[in-house]
Parts: structure tokens; sequence; C-alpha cells
């Protein structure tokens, strides 16, 4: 059979444009012989996570959507570094800077935009860039490690995740914009000076209401100068202050653009045969620029060119939320208030949650989500599919990130099949949907990871939830297969724990099996999650399950990411003397360790350690473990308290160090710190632990689920206390209701938000109860033991973990 | 794919006795390293030591299965085919193992480049 197939041509090879090709593809496999041209050196990749590879979180390799090999596998041919740079409408081809010449019966402009450069005096200078293309990033990070100090102009989205990137890499930023508010243009003024607090708690430097006047420098820039005659300090400058459609090449061939590609409802320009998609596109007037809108356009400019019915291309509604950790803010729709519309508030300056959800007419037009983001997608389906509000009572619009008022689930069920979920990876309604059913998939996780829904941003795991309750009906509970430890099972933790102890189950395999577990031996989530819950239940008689643990606990030393081992002798308390640090600095030689560090906890990480010479270091330090790397009681950091200082009242040191001798080796569900300060001037940072004690006048308070890591969050007030015996005790108590009722990873912090710190205190300050949790504890910890002494005393153990067999 | 190479050199490496079960034991061949591993269910499968994402040490990876999690970030291999599982690409090497009669562990190395995965 030679059907003759038709030449389609797309060029740029950016995200909406390939995007349409690969719906196309699976629409109309046989249709087209495809030519694709770039002027970037790369296959397609995710622009949207580039902000991800600026503030380190992933490698360039990680954000490739589709690998040469795609191309390959679809026939396709790819002409990247090339780029085109004339068409001929009339003979229908296309010619690139290479010369190369192809000819279309079809093509797609997608050439995306340029960003916009402010025409100031100096920009010409080293050291002036744009935020576009992973060669920008790729600059960026290396300035980063010659230079200091980055000025970013323009407070939008992009210039403040650029901004976060910048403080990632290690340099100084400031953010000049032009306007008083940031992100003005997504947020109301309430949420934007949330989001700019936010933003300087995290280091970021705001010159709001600045004109930039000229750049200074020699060769390189060193400053910015204002219009107001002052200046900042800069020796890299990122203009982030807008882009504009790319539309060099279509207007030069004659087609027609103003200021984008014009195009009409099936991405059709004025010239026969020549479509455009994407940023460079504008269709009733907009340009979009951001990629949910882009991919619905592509998706019926796949179908028209397929030759499949379908409906034409309205316009969408925008959604945007920030990438930057520890802030979520969410904006969609039109959220500023106007004649006529109504808007439902919610501040909690507390929590610093600011909600704001505008109605016009009954419907929601627009919302502004600040601290929780987690209504966002929803309502943006509301938004979209105009849901009648009226029988809704108006608060739970809000707060319902459920089911309820037959809301979500019934709204993903009127969406389009071709609906798009999740924006940064274009999965569409229709795919999960096959997916749940085709591969019983009853989670959102395993939904991730079947089709990389949600996998990105994050943002649409509450529709993706809602899709699965529409597809599964009853037999999806949201809240239990929330819950679920992992894929592996249906089963919660409260039911797992439950069944360890009522039916006596004594080792991971058995738990497996009694509980029907799908996969025999279970993965790399509920391994380790069982095997704590088992040695929780019975410490005195349960064997410890070295192949369920994680390689730094199996190991007992953290390994690094060049496949090398970290090594964190205990120190009490922080507190040594000079033979403990001559005999730390001689193994460090000894062993030629080539790098030593005070980690965070006061303590010294020897890294770099092979990990067939581990046992033989920790022999020589002849020091316990320290833990660094377990699920475990870490570090008790203190103060010098009474002893040294003058404000201290409280001998911190002494009862850190007896605080850590006390609990070291415990086993917990998540990693544990605790800190110990003389006075409430709280030099050790008590208020960022786990457990915090601060001596105060007459006695000692103690601070629970504080927390000083990704997510930071200033311990409750659990108990106060008057003498060195009863902090020992309180925290035994408190520690092994946290051992008891956690969940295998979770962190104190998220725990005590869980459980409630009044619930926490009231268990901890019941006399009874408080006694039979320290009889528990004192039993778990009456087994442990020193993994290292064991290592060095085994042969077996040294056989079976730390031998490299070198062969030759 | 992988295919089958001619020439291996089988070399000796550990005894079947002494490899704990689900266990990764590092093995050096001159400029290869393996993550040799003994099954739950006896069986072998020895594999590059090195994760096609970031160089992940797979030797110290859980075994569930025929699966080892990379210890690293996570990613899912399949041990016999080497395959790194979906939504995940890529994929290791894999080698032939095979135990002669003292209970000692042979490892095969290609001596061609033929073994690409
Ligand atoms: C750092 C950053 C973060 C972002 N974050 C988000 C976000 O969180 N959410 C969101 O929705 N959007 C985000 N965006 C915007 C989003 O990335 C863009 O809207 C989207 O990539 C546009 O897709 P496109 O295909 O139209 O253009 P592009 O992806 O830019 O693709 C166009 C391609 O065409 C090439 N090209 C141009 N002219 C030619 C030619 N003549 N010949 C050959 N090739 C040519 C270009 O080199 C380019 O590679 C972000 C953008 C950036 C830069
Ligand atoms: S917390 Fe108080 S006692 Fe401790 S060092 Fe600071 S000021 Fe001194
Ligand atoms: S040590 Fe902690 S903070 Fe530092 S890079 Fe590693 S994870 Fe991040
Ligand atoms: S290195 Fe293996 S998962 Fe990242």
């Amino acid at each position: 059979m030679t059907v003759k197939k038709e030449k389609l041509v797309l060029v740029g090879n950016g995200m909406a444009g390939v995007n349409a090709v690969e719906h196309l593809l699976k629409l109309a496999p046989d249709k087209y012989e495809v030519t694709i041209f770039g002027s970037e050196p790369h296959p397609n990749y995710n622009r949207i996570l580039l902000s991800y590879v600026l503030s380190g979180d992933s490698k360039v390799e990680d954000i490739v959507i589709h690998p040469y090999e795609w191309y390959a596998t679809n026939n396709i041919t790819l002409y990247t570094n090339q780029t085109v740079t004339s068409i001929d409408t009339v003979t229908q081809t296309v010619t690139s800077d290479k010369g190369l010449t192809v000819s279309y019966d079809k093509l797609i402009l997608a050439t995306g935009s340029n960003p916009f450069m402010i025409p100031l005096p100096g920009a010409d200078k080293e050291g002036v860039m744009a935020y576009r293309t992973i060669r920008d990033c790729e600059i960026m990070i290396e300035s980063a490690k010659k230079y200091k100090k980055a000025i970013v102009i323009g407070g939008g989205l992009l210039g403040l995740e650029a901004a976060r990137g910048f403080l990632n890499l290690g340099m100084k930023v400031d953010v000049v914009h032009i306007v008083d508010t940031i992100m003005e243009r997504q947020l109301d003024r309430t949420a934007s000076k949330m989001l700019q607090a936010a933003l300087e708690e995290q280091g970021i430097h705001f010159l709001l209401e600045k004109q930039s006047a000229e750049i200074i420098g020699d060769k390189r820039v060193t400053g910015l100068k204002f219009k107001d005659g002052t200046v900042a300090e800069a020796d890299l400058i990122v203009m982030a202050v807008g882009i504009r459609p790319n539309v060099a090449l279509a207007k030069e061939a004659g087609v027609e653009c103003n200021p984008g590609i014009i195009v009409n409802d099936y991405l059709q320009t004025n010239v026969p045969n020549v479509f455009a998609v994407g940023e460079c596109a504008m269709h009733r007037g907009i340009a979009y620029g951001l990629v949910a809108p882009l991919y619905e356009q592509g998706a019926v400019l796949a179908k028209h060119l397929a030759g499949v019915e379908t409906g034409p291309y309205e316009g969408s509604i925008l959604y945007t939320k920030l990438k930057v950790s520890g802030v979520d803010v969410f904006s969609g729709g039109q959220f500023v208030d106007a004649e006529g519309t109504k808007a439902i508030r919610i501040h909690d300056e507390f929590t610093g949650v600011y909600k704001k959800v505008v109605i016009k007419e009954n419907k929601i037009i627009g919302a502004v989500l600040f601290g929780d983001t987690a209504d966002g997608t929803r309502l943006m389906q509301m938004i979209r599919e105009e849901t009648d509000i009226s029988g809704m009572s108006k608060t739970s619009i809000l707060t319902d990130s459920g089911g309820g008022s037959g809301g979500a689930a019934s709204g993903v069920a009127d969406m389009k099949n071709d609906a798009i979920i999740c924006g940064c990876n274009g999965v569409t309604k229709g795919t999960i949907c096959s997916a749940i059913r085709d591969q019983g998939l009853t989670t959102v996780d395993e939904v991730k990871n079947c089709t990389t829904a949600s996998r990105s941003c994050g943002g649409c795991k509450p529709l993706v939830s809602d899709l699965l309750a529409f597809t599964l009906g009853d037999s999806y509970d949201k809240n239990a297969a929330k819950e679920t430890i992992c894929g592996c099972t249906t089963h919660t933790r409260d039911e797992v724990v439950a069944a360890i102890r009522d039916k006596g189950l004594s080792n991971v395999r058995e738990v497996m099996n009694v509980m029907a577990w799908k996969n025999e031996e279970g993965c790399s989530k509920c391994r380790p999650a069982l095997n704590y819950y088992l040695g929780m239940i019975s410490p005195e008689t349960y064997k410890d399950d070295s192949t369920s643990r994680f390689v730094n606990e199996r190991m007992h030393a953290n390994i690094q990411k060049d496949g090398t081992y970290s090594v964190v002798p205990r120190i009490y308390g922080g507190v040594t003397n000079p033979t403990e640090l001559k005999r730390i600095a001689e193994v460090a030689e000894q062993f030629n360790v080539p790098t030593v560090k005070f980690t965070g906890g006061q303590r010294l990480d020897l890294l770099g350690v092979k990990k067939e010479d581990l046992t033989a270091m920790w022999e020589a330090l002849d020091m316990p473990s320290g833990y660094a790397y377990g699920k475990a009681l870490r570090t008790v950091k203190t103060c010098v308290g009474e002893t040294f200082c003058r404000f201290g009242t409280g001998d911190s040191m002494a009862v850190g160090i007896e605080l850590e001798k006390r609990f070291e080796r415990l086993n917990t569900p998540a990693k544990v710190k605790l800190a110990v300060s003389g006075c409430p001037r709280n030099c050790a940072e008590s208020g960022i632990k786990d457990l915090g004690v601060v001596s105060v006048d007459g006695g000692w308070e103690l601070y629970a689920g504080g927390n000083g890591g990704v997510k930071v969050r200033v311990g409750d007030l659990l108990a106060t206390v008057k003498t060195e015996q009863e902090i020992i005790e309180y925290t035994e108590a408190y520690l092994q209701y946290y051992r008891e009722t956690g969940k295998y990873g979770e962190r104190t912090s998220e725990w005590v938000h869980r459980v409630g710190i009044e619930h926490v205190r009231e268990v901890v300050m019941n006399e009874e109860e408080r006694k039979q949790l320290c009889e528990r504890m004192d039993k778990a910890l009456s087994v442990t033991q020193d993994p290292w002494k064991q290592a060095i005393d085994s042969k077996k153990i040294q056989r079976d973990l730390y031998e490299v067999v070198e062969i030759k | 794919m992988k295919t089958q190479a001619e020439q291996v050199v089988w070399v000796q490496a550990v005894s079947y006795e002494d490899l704990a079960f689900n266990t990764g034991k590092t093995i050096r061949y001159q400029d290869e390293e393996v993550a040799l591993f003994k099954l739950r269910s006896g069986k072998l499968q020895a594999i590059q030591n090195r994760c096609p994402h970031k160089e992940g040490v797979l030797a110290e990876g859980i075994v569930c299965d025929d699966h080892v999690f990379c210890p690293m970030h996570d990613r899912k291999i399949h041990l016999p085919s080497g395959l790194v599982q979906a939504p995940d690409t890529g994929c290791v090497k894999t080698y032939h193992t095979r135990v002669d009669d003292e209970g000692t562990i042979y490892i095969g190395f290609p001596t061609s480049e033929e073994m690409a995965c």
C-alpha cells in the first residue's frame, strides 16, 4: 500500500508545538511525515521546570519531555540548533539558516516568544540577560560561582522564581519592581503583601516603586541606577519584565500579525495551510503565556489536522501557581473586585492563610489563594464550568476541598475527555481515566506514577483525586485511599498497626501475607514502615530487618551523592574535649577524609569515606554512632548556659547531655532533633526542634513539634516543669506517644499539627498515661545497642554490608 | 533491548553461601562495577552498579521481589532486564551469573561492546 503521506513541518521545538504533534501522532499516526525545526540545541523540554533546574531541585536531563529516541521512534525528522529563516508560502517551503529547504503541505508555526529587554542605557553590558532557555539557566548557574549579587528586574512570576533560584545558588538578590506590589497581575494587594513578606523571610530583598534608569559598569555590569538617583549594586542583572510573541519569521512571510500571529478558532492563520500555536499566536485578541491554554490550543489543532471532528478553541481561563518552595500562591480567573462582583474572604493572620473567591451572578469568576492552595484546582474547575453556587453555603465553597455540595466530583464528570488536568505535564482527563480503568489504579500516587499527572508542581492532585472518585465510584474512599501506606496495600497505617498488635504479627513478610499485599515483597515505601511499626510494637522481641531499611540506616552512615559515606560520631550535647577532638582528627588523617565539617547539630562530619573503610574507621574512632542518618534521635543542641553565659539560668549543657544519653539510638517515625537553651534568649534555637527545652524563671519550658526544615514550624508549648528529672519524664512520654501514633516518615511538626497540641498535652499531663508511656519507652531503650560496635564485632555484618569484592 | 554478548569472560566473584539475601554486593572488575543480588527466591541477579538517573549506587538499594529501588531518588529497576520502570525511563546493563559445584558465583563480563541496553 502506498498512500502518500502529507508533509507536516513544525517550526519551533517548544512546548506548544511538540505537544500538538504528539496529539496528532496519537490520532493519525500515518497521515503525516513530520519534520521539526528548533533553534535550541536540545530535544523538547519542559520550560516550566527550568525554575527547578535553577533552584537546584532538578537537572537539565530531568526536564526533557521527549528525548531524541521519541523523535526516532515516531519517525520525526528533527533539526535542532537550526533556525528557520524564511517561508515561501507560494511554493510551500521553509528554509533554515543552515541553508536547508524543506517543503510542506501543512506548516505549524510555534516559535514561542522572546523575552522583552528594556532598552536601558548599558543593557548591552556583560552580565545582563533574560531568563527563558536552558542556556540562560546554565549561564545563571555558572555566574553564581563567580559573582555574589544579582538583581532581577520584574516582580512577576518569572522574576520571583529567578530570584529564588539565585538564593539557592548562594547569591544575594534584589527584586526591582515598578509598582509597590509584586505579582500585581495575579494577586490582590493583601495576597501580594503576604507573598512579599514570605519571600523577604526567605532572603529576597525588594526594591519596589523603582524605575530603572541605567545599567552601570565598564565591560561588565556593576550596578543598576534608578530614576530617583539611587544605585543598587549588581554583577548580574536578569530582566524578567514580559515577553513578546516571536513573529519576525511569520511577518516576513506575509502572515498577518498583531502583535502575535492572528489565528482563528482552529488555529489557522490568514495564509492557507499555515497554522500557529503557542505563545506566538494571538487568538481573539489574547496571546497566552502559560502552558495550559497552549495545550488546549494544541489539542484542537491536532484534531483539526488529523481530520477528526472537533469543537473550536474558544479561549482559556488562566490560572497560575508560583513554584517557590515554602510559599503557596494560586490565582485564577478574574480575581479583582469590580462592579457587580462580591467576594468571600478568609484571612487568618495566625497561620498566614488568605483566600478570596470572587463571585458574579452566582458564579465564581476568580480566586486568589495564599498559604493554602489546596482548593485551587477545584475552584478553577467551578470557574470553567460556571457552576451555579446559589445553593451552596458561602463558606463551604472555600473550605470544602472534598466532594461535598455535589461540587468537585460532579465537576470532573462534566469535563471533556481532552480537558487538561495536569497543566505541567499536559495530561488529559481521558488519559487519566483510562489509566485508572485499564491498570486498576486506586490512589493518586499510582496515577502519578503511571501518567505523570501531578508529578511536577502537584497543583492538580485534588482533581486527580476527584477523577479517581468519579471513575471508581463508591469503591474509592478518598480519605482511606490517601492514607494507605503505599500502592502495595489498601490498608492504612492504623489498620496495619492494629493488625500487628491484634494478630501478633512478627515480621515484615508475615504482615504482607496476612494483609494481602499486592506485591509479595512490597516496595521501598512499605518495607521500612512495617519494619518500624513491628519494632515499635515489640521492641524486646522483634528482630530488625536490615533489608527493609534505607541504605543509611542499614549501613549506619550517610550515603553521599557520589556513593561515598559520611561518618558522624556522637558528641553528647555538642560538648567534647581535646582527647576526643584529637582522636577524630587523627582518624580523619589516617583514612584521608577529604572534608571535615561541623554539622548543623554541633558535631563533626567526616565526609567522603569509602564503604569498605567504614568499619575500620569506626574501630579507630572508638566513639558511638551519632545516628546522623537515622529516623532516630539525631542531636541535642545546647547553648553554653549558666556555666558560662552571663544570662543563663539553667544548666543547658548538662541537661542536653543527659537527654542525648537517654534517647540515643531510639527509633522514631522520622528524625528527631532536640535542643536545650539556658534562658529565654534561646541561643540553641529550641523553638524549631522536635522537642525544645528552655530554662525560664523557676523551671523549664518544653516546646513540641517545631521544625527548621523545609516547612518551618515553631513549636507549641507542651508543658512547663520544675525539675530536670521532669524534663526527662515528659520527654519520654512525649516521644513515646509520637512513636506509637506517628506515621512512618511523619515529623513531629506534622504529627502535632495532625493530632493537635491540646491532645498531646492532655496525654502527657495525665499522670497515669505518662507513667505507662515512660515504661514502654524504658523497654524500647533497654534493648538498643550501638550499631558501629556491632559491626566492628561481627565478621558477618562486615562481609554482608561493607565488603567490596575487587577482582584482579 | 539487550543483545546477548557473544563472548563473555566468567570471573569468580564470591561464594553463594556468603552472599546475604536481598542485600547487594559490590563487585569491581576492571572498569566495571557490578551490584550482585541474591533474591529471596535464591536466584542471582547482577546489574551495573550505577543508576541511569544520577548514578545512585544500586547495590545499596532496597530489593523487593525482582526489583531494586535506587537509594538516591527511588527509581525502580527490574533486575532481570535492567529496565527502569515507568514512569521513569532508562536502563542499566545486566550481567549473566552462574554458580559452580563448589557454590562459587561467577559473573559474566562481555568482552565486546555489544552488551548495550
Ligand atoms: C522560567 C520559566 C518558568 C515558567 N513557568 C511557567 C509555569 O509555571 N506555568 C506555565 O503555565 N508556564 C510557565 N512558563 C511559560 C511557558 O514555559 C511557556 O508558555 C511555554 O513554554 C510556551 O510554549 P511555546 O511552544 O509557545 O514556546 P516555547 O516553549 O518557547 O518554544 C518555542 C521554540 O521555538 C524555537 N524557535 C523560535 N523561532 C524559531 C525558528 N525560526 N526556527 C526554529 N525554532 C524556532 C525557540 O527556540 C523555542 O525553543 C514559564 C516560562 C519560563 C521561561
Ligand atoms: S540561651 Fe540564654 S543561657 Fe543560653 S547562651 Fe543564650 S543567652 Fe546564654
Ligand atoms: S544537607 Fe540538607 S539542606 Fe543541605 S543540601 Fe542536603 S538536604 Fe539540602
Ligand atoms: S540516581 Fe537513581 S533514582 Fe536518582
